[in-house]
C-alpha cells in the first residue's frame, strides 16, 4: 500500500475491521469501505465460529444434543436449553410438572439478566468507559454462582431435560435468589445514576444508529432491536410458552429506534425480570421436577414441529424433523443474531465509524449464536 | 572545587540529570498510580505482586520493554517511523527545563520560558501524524488524522487563554508569574477576577485543553483502543513503543506543572505560611490524580463532539475571556 | 384468527387454487398455516405476504433423499396477531433451482445464502451467492444427507 497524493483524494479505501478486534464481540469480520471516516458499505463477513451445530445434531440422540444447545448462545444459554426442551416436548407431546415450570422460568430469568449484564459491560466499553464492566461483572458472579450451585455449570448449562430439569433447587438457592433481587434493583439504579444519565455517553448513543421498524419487519429482526423500534413483539407475550401467562410483567417498548431505546430495552427488561423471578419464588409449589416415564432414548413420533422462545438476543427458534427414529432428522436453528446482523450492512450506511460501533454494540452479538 | 561543583557547567550538568530522572521515575510511578487508581475505582486491587504493594511494577515493565526486539514492519517508512518516538519524548524533556518548582530550583530559568513550553507542545502532534504516517497501516493513519484535528483544535484556546494570562502578569518568565501569586490562595490566578471574572471558566478551559493535548480520556482519539486498536501507535514495539508511553506521562506532568503555576500559585502555600518545593509537588499531583479519575470515569466523546467543544464553546469562551482581559487590564 | 382468513382470501386472489393450504395445530406443530407452493410460485407468494405485514424469520432446507427431492420451509411471522405460517417448495435434487426472494425481503439474503452453503439451492436473482458460513472455495454441501467429511 503506498498512500501517495493519488489516492487520497477523495477515493474510497477498504479496511478490516476484525475478526479480530476489541470491539467486535467474537470472530467477527466487518469489511468497511470509508471515505475518509464515513462509512459508504459495511459487509459483515461471518463464519469464522460455525462449527455445523445443525449436522451435528443429526449425528446425536435428541438428549446428547443438549449440551450443543448451551453452547449456541452461551451468554444466555438456560433460554436455549428451555427452547430445545420444549420444542422436543411439543413433538414428543411431552408434559412437565408445575414445579419444574417454575425452576425453568426462573432459571431462564436468571440468565437473561446476566446475559444483559454481560452486554451491558462490553458495550460502554466500545463507548470509551472503562469501568462499568466491573460493577456488571461483579453482580453477574453471583447469578452465576447461583445457577452453578444447581446445575454444575457457570455459563454453558444442560440442566433441562425432556419432561423438567434434572436437579431440584435447594433452600440456599431461594435464598440466593431472594437477596439477590433487592441487591439487583440497586444496582440498577445505581447503573443509571453512573451511565445512563452521564451526559458524555448520551452523545455517543441518542440519535445514532436508527433502525427503522419496517428495517426491522423485512430483516427479521427480534428481541430488544424490535422492541427499541417501536414494535410491541415479545415471544413471552404474544405466542406465550411454559407458564408465562400466569407472571405480571411488562414489555419496554421504545420507539425511538436508536442505540438509545434498545439500550433502555435492555435495562428495563433486567427489571421486568426480577419481577418475574420475584412472582415465580412466591408461588413456587413442591412436586416433581421431572415428568415420569419418559425414556431415556426418545423417540418422538414422526413429523414435525417449530417453537420459539424469547432469548435474551431475540426470539430463538427450533424446527425439528422427526422421521421416528432416537435421532433428529432435521433441526434447524433459527438464531436472532443472525437476522440481527444482516440488517447492519443497510443500517450502517452512510455512518461514522464510531457512531456504527455504537450501533453493532447495540444490536448485542454474540457471533457464535450468528454462525452457529 | 565547591567553585567547580557550583559553577554554571556543573549546575546545568546536575540539573539535567535530576529532570531526567524526575521524567522517568515519574513516567515509570505515574503507569503504576494510574493502574493502581483505576483498579481502586473498578473494586479490584492493581499490581500487588511485584515488591511491596506492587511498587517495583514499573521497573518490571521497564526491563520487559527493553528487552524486546524492536520490530520495523515491512514497508515502513524505516527514517520517520524511527524518529517520531525520540521527535515526541525529547521535547517534553526540554520543557522542564523551564519549569520552576520552587523559587530556588529550577535548571534554566528563560525569560520566554512560557513560550517555549508552548511551542515544544506542538511537537507532540508531529510526532504522532508522522509516526502514523510511517506505519503503513490504515488505521495508524486515521488515527493521526484524528489527532492532527484534536490537537489544533484545542492548542488554540490553550493559547488564547495564556496569551490572556500574560497580559496581566506582563510577563513571559514562568518564575515571576509564581512570585507576582505569592501571599494566600486568594492571590492565585484563578481567583484574579480583577484580571477577568472569567477566571475560572479559563482555568478549567486550560484544563480540558490539557487533557485534549496529552490525548487522555475523554479526548483520547489517538487511541481509541476499541476502535483503532492502539492508533497511531499500533506498530511500535519494545522501547518505541516505552518511550510514546513516556512521552504521555510525562507530558501530563508538564501540563499539571504548567497549570500549578499558571493558575494555581507554583510552589506558594494557600495561606502564606511556608512556601516550597512541597507545595508546588501537592498541587501538581492532585491535578495528576484528577486526570486519571476522569480517565476511568467517563466514555469517549464522539469526534465532531469534540471539535465542535473546541471550535464552538471553547474558542468564542476563551476569546471572549482574552477581550474581557484587555478591557479590565485598560481600565485598571 | 383473522389473518388466516385474510392470508386465504389473498392466495386464493393471486393464484386461484393452484397453491396446498392447510389448516395446522398450532399446539402440535407450532404454525397456524401450511402451503405448499411450487419453486415458480415462491416470489409471489413471498410478496402477497409482504403485503399483509408478515415478517420473514427462517429458511430451513431439508433434505429428502429417498423422496429424489429437497424441500425448503419459509417461516413466516405475522408479530402483531402472533400468527405463523409456513410455506414449503419442493425440488429435485439434482436441479435445485428456484427464485430468490430477497428483493423481497432483505432478511433472505443471507438465509437463502446459508440454504446455498448447506445444500446447494441455486436462487436466481439473488444478488450474491457466495459462501456464508463455509470457506469461500468451498464445493461440497454438509447438510446433504449423502455428504461425508
Amino acid at each position: 500500500m503506498s498512500l501517495d497524493a493519488k489516492s487520497i483524494q477523495g477515493e474510497t479505501f477498504v479496511v478490516n475491521m476484525g475478526p479480530q478486534h476489541p470491539a467486535t464481540h467474537g470472530v467477527l469480520r466487518i469489511k468497511l469501505t470509508l471515505d475518509g471516516e464515513c462509512i459508504m458499505n459495511a459487509e459483515p463477513v461471518i463464519g469464522y465460529s460455525h462449527r455445523m451445530q445443525e449436522k451435528m445434531a443429526e449425528n446425536r440422540t435428541y438428549s446428547q444434543y443438549f449440551p450443543n444447545t448451551g453452547r449456541i448462545d452461551y451468554a444466555g444459554a438456560m433460554i436455549y436449553n428451555f427452547g430445545y426442551a420444549c420444542a422436543v416436548e411439543r413433538l414428543a407431546g411431552i408434559s412437565v410438572p408445575e414445579r419444574a415450570e417454575y425452576i425453568r422460568v426462573i432459571t431462564s430469568e436468571l440468565s437473561r439478566i446476566a446475559s444483559h449484564l454481560l452486554w451491558f459491560g462490553p458495550f460502554i466499553i466500545d463507548l470509551g468507559g472503562l469501568t462499568p464492566l466491573l460493577y456488571a461483572f461483579d453482580d453477574r458472579e453471583i447469578i452465576l454462582d447461583l445457577l452453578e450451585s444447581i446445575s454444575g455449570a457457570r455459563l454453558t448449562y444442560s440442566y433441562f431435560r425432556f419432561g423438567g430439569v434434572y436437579n431440584d433447587i435447594d433452600d440456599d438457592f431461594i435464598a440466593g435468589c431472594r437477596t439477590f433481587i433487592p441487591r439487583m434493583r440497586e444496582r440498577l439504579i445505581l447503573f443509571r445514576r453512573l451511565v445512563t444519565d452521564n451526559i458524555i455517553f448520551r452523545k455517543r448513543v441518542e440519535g445514532i444508529g436508527i433502525i427503522g421498524p419496517e428495517l426491522c419487519r423485512k430483516y427479521g429482526a427480534t428481541g430488544p432491536v424490535l422492541r427499541g423500534s417501536g414494535i410491541d413483539y415479545d415471544v413471552r407475550k404474544n405466542e406465550p410458552y411454559s407458564i408465562y401467562p400466569l407472571f405480571e410483567f411488562d414489555i419496554p417498548v421504545f420507539k425511538e429506534c436508536d442505540s438509545l431505546a434498545r439500550y433502555h430495552v435492555r435495562m428495563e427488561e433486567m427489571n421486568q425480570s426480577l419481577r418475574i423471578i420475584e412472582q415465580a419464588l412466591d408461588k413456587l409449589p413442591s412436586g416433581p421436577v421431572m415428568a415420569e416415564k419418559v425414556p431415556r432414548n426418545l423417540k418422538p413420533p414422526k413429523g414435525e414441529c417449530y417453537f420459539n422462545v424469547e432469548g435474551a438476543r431475540g426470539s430463538f427458534g427450533i424446527r425439528i424433523i422427526s422421521d421416528g427414529t432416537e435421532i433428529p432428522y432435521r433441526l434447524k436453528l433459527r438464531t436472532p443474531c443472525f437476522a440481527n446482523l444482516s440488517l447492519f450492512e443497510e443500517a450502517s450506511r452512510g455512518m461514522l465509524l464510531a457512531d456504527s460501533l455504537a450501533l453493532l454494540g447495540s444490536l448485542d452479538l454474540c457471533v457464535p449464536d450468528v454462525d452457529r | 572545587m565547591m567553585e567547580f561543583l557550583s559553577s554554571e557547567p556543573m549546575r546545568l550538568l546536575v540539573s539535567l540529570v535530576g529532570i531526567i530522572t524526575f521524567v522517568a521515575l515519574n513516567a515509570a510511578y505515574l503507569s503504576l498510580l494510574e493502574r493502581k487508581e483505576s483498579a481502586w475505582f473498578q473494586r479490584r486491587l492493581g499490581p500487588i505482586e511485584v515488591g511491596p504493594l506492587g511498587l517495583l511494577q514499573p521497573i518490571a515493565d521497564g526491563i520487559k520493554l527493553a528487552g524486546k526486539q524492536i520490530i520495523l514492519p515491512e514497508g515502513v517508512d524505516k527514517i520517520l517511523f524511527k524518529i517520531s518516538p525520540v521527535m515526541i519524548s525529547v521535547p517534553v524533556i526540554m520543557n522542564l527545563a523551564t519549569i520552576p518548582f520552587s523559587e530556588t530550583i529550577v535548571a534554566r530559568d528563560i525569560h520566554l520560558g512560557l513560550l517555549m513550553i508552548l511551542s515544544f507542545t506542538s511537537f507532540n502532534v508531529m510526532g504522532i501524524m508522522l509516526g502514523g504516517w510511517a506505519s503503513r497501516n490504515k488505521y495508524s493513519v486515521i488515527s493521526a488524522a484524528r489527532v492532527v484535528a484534536q490537537n489544533v483544535a484545542y492548542e488554540i484556546p490553550m493559547f488564547l487563554i495564556t496569551i490572556a494570562l500574560v497580559m496581566v502578569t506582563h510577563t513571559f518568565d514562568l518564575r515571576e508569574t509564581v512570585l507576582l501569586q505569592s501571599g494566600g490562595f486568594w492571590n492565585w490566578n484563578l481567583f484574579n477576577f480583577g484580571a477577568s471574572p472569567l477566571m475560572p471558566a479559563a482555568c478549567l478551559m486550560f484544563f480540558l485543553c490539557l487533557l485534549a493535548e496529552t490525548n487522555r480520556s475523554p479526548f483520547d482519539m489517538m487511541e481509541a483502543e476499541s476502535e483503532l486498536i492502539a492508533g497511531a501507535i499500533t506498530e511500535y514495539s519494545g522501547m518505541g513503543f516505552g518511550l510514546f508511553f513516556i512521552s504521555e506521562y510525562a507530558n501530563i506532568v508538564v501540563g499539571s506543572c504548567l497549570m500549578t503555576i499558571l493558575f494555581l500559585g507554583g510552589w506558594n502555600c494557600p495561606f502564606g505560611l511556608f512556601p516550597g518545593l512541597h507545595w508546588f509537588l501537592i498541587k501538581m499531583y492532585c491535578i495528576i490524580f484528577v486526570v486519571i479519575w476522569i480517565r476511568w470515569s467517563f466514555p469517549r466523546i464522539q469526534f465532531y463532539g469534540l471539535l465542535n467543544l473546541s471550535w464552538k464553546i471553547m474558542i468564542p469562551l476563551s476569546l471572549a475571556h482574552l477581550l474581557l482581559t484587555c478591557v479590565m487590564v485598560k481600565i485598571w | 384468527m383473522d389473518f388466516v382468513q385474510d392470508l386465504r382470501e389473498a392466495f386464493t386472489g393471486r393464484f386461484g387454487d393452484k397453491l396446498r393450504i392447510e389448516a395446522a395445530d398450532f399446539s402440535k406443530c407450532g404454525c397456524h398455516l401450511d402451503i405448499t407452493a411450487s419453486g415458480t410460485d415462491i416470489e409471489a407468494a413471498a410478496s402477497v405476504v409482504d403485503g399483509l405485514g408478515f415478517t420473514l424469520e427462517a429458511i430451513s432446507g431439508v433434505d429428502w433423499p429417498a423422496e429424489e427431492a429437497m424441500e425448503l420451509v419459509y417461516d413466516f411471522n405475522k408479530m402483531a396477531e402472533g400468527g405463523r405460517i409456513a410455506i414449503r417448495v419442493r425440488v429435485s435434487r439434482e436441479k435445485p433451482e428456484l427464485p430468490s426472494i430477497s428483493k423481497i425481503f432483505g432478511g433472505a439474503n443471507w438465509h437463502e445464502r446459508e440454504a446455498h452453503d448447506m445444500f446447494g439451492f441455486v436462487f436466481s436473482g439473488h444478488p450474491d451467492l457466495t459462501p456464508l458460513l463455509l470457506p469461500e472455495n468451498a464445493t461440497f454441501h454438509p447438510l446433504r444427507k449423502d455428504f461425508s467429511a
